[in-house]
């Protein structure tokens, strides 16, 4: 655990100092919903129509935007050598960094959605709501993403790799994601149902996703 | 304690690196291994410390703590020094012993390699030579019985050497083991030599 929490901070502080990718997903979460309205036009029933999809499109880029670093950096420096002889196994250790990845890139996310949702035209009433479905979903953008970090950990221009390999397999969570949404600006459907698969989707993704990053890496490195 | 290998054999990439080795190391011994570029040295280090798989044969610690892999009670020196340039020199030890295994005497290692005045500073600023005795300053702090040392002694200056020398024969009294890839003698006493690919 002492070495798990270790790796945890390391990698959130090495987020936050200079050359670190915190907030480089909000930065850029932040602009993709500026650029929307001048795209779309002034047309604010249009805005509020889209606004969930554009917050969780503009979520799911800026979790991928940070992702593929994830791994590379520890290889090129020799530091996932010396992770591999710690005492938790490899996935422990990649499920550490994946927290952190999140902690830096996606709580900020979340946390100024409800902000960029009001330049969306999203009914106020429903913000907290929409930030609710990003803070349920991000968990499994980021470890499904994880899975594509490690399988181009060796590889140079591994960013553009991992969004073909990974945003197809986040689409469930995008579909769930924005219907739970959208059920709780306009209704009628329910966001019990879509929020509960989202919450689901998270769930068995923190399970399988450093299972299976952990195989990657080790394939990986040989 | 005893380092032992049996019929190992490795291949990367499809090409078979080395096959049919054997060997043991003793606690309070070095084994040296030599060989021209490409004969398998770091590729043999690694495969000791699981890094790389084995095709064939066994690779075992004897005597050590029985649930532990021999990952687990190695240190692996490779060519990279696993130093992050935004950290400090301070808290880059910091976290490699925190992740390692537990609480240990941060300043004294870094006493040891003689970097301790640069503690605060980040590792950015340490030049190779530097950055290499901050990688070596992790033996000191944690102690774990076998040394696998991949040239450790490169970018390292006569000083530097020498006193690198002086940590390893401490670790072989202790009852240590190393295992070192080296061109030169390495500042090792009379080790024995385990040579790999043509001669």
């Amino acid at each position: 655990m002492k070495s798990f929490a270790a790796l945890l901070m390391r990698d959130v502080r090495l987020a936050v100092r200079v050359g670190g990718g915190a907030l480089m997903g909000a930065m850029f979460f932040l602009i993709v919903v500026v650029m929307t309205p001048f795209a779309v036009g002034p047309n604010l029933r249009l805005l509020g129509l889209i606004g969930p999809a554009i917050l969780w499109l503009g979520g799911e880029l800026a979790t991928l935007l940070a992702l593929d670093r994830l791994f590379a950096t520890d290889h090129e420096d020799g530091s996932l050598d010396l992770i591999r002889t710690g005492e938790i196994p490899l996935e422990l250790a990649v499920a550490a960094k994946a927290v952190a990845h999140w902690l830096t890139t996606c709580l900020p996310l979340v946390v100024i959605s409800p902000l960029l949702g009001l330049m969306l035209n999203v009914e106020a009433r429903a913000l907290g709501w929409v930030a609710l479905t990003l803070l349920a979903g991000t968990p499994a953008l980021t470890f499904i993403g994880l899975v594509g970090a490690a399988l181009a950990v060796a590889l140079r221009r591994g960013g553009l790799l991992l969004a073909i390999l990974v945003l197809p397999l986040t689409i469930p969570v995008l579909i769930f994601g924005v219907a739970a949404a959208n059920a709780a600006i306009a209704g009628p459907a329910p966001f019990g149902p879509p929020f509960t698969i989202l919450c689901a989707l998270s769930l068995a993704s923190v399970v399988l996703g450093p299972v299976a990053a952990a195989a990657a890496l080790r394939y990986a490195m040989e | 304690m005893r380092l032992q290998a049996e019929n190992v054999a490795c291949s990367r990439g499809g090409r078979e690196i080395f096959a049919g080795l054997s060997f043991s190391v003793h606690d309070g011994e070095a084994l040296m291994v030599t060989g021209r570029n490409g004969a398998g040295k770091s590729s043999l280090l690694r495969t000791i410390v699981g890094l790389v798989r084995l095709t064939e044969g066994e690779i075992r610690l004897e005597g050590g703590r029985a649930e532990a892999s021999v990952a687990e009670q190695s240190h692996f020196v490779g060519h990279d020094d696993a130093i992050k340039p935004a950290l400090s020199v301070r808290e880059n030890l910091v976290f490699w012993t925190r992740y390692l295994g537990g609480a240990a005497d941060v300043i004294a290692a870094l006493e040891a390699v003689e970097l301790a005045p640069l503690a605060a500073l980040p590792a950015a600023y340490l030049s190779a030579g530097q950055k290499r005795r901050l990688s070596l300053a992790r033996l000191v702090a944690i102690k774990r019985p076998l040394w696998l040392l991949d040239e450790p002694t490169t970018a390292l200056d006569s000083v530097a050497q020498q006193r690198f020398s002086v940590l390893m024969q401490a670790h072989l009294r202790d009852g240590g083991l190393i295992v070192a890839a080296a061109h030169g003698p390495a500042g090792l006493e009379k080790p024995r030599e385990l040579r790999l690919g043509p001669p």
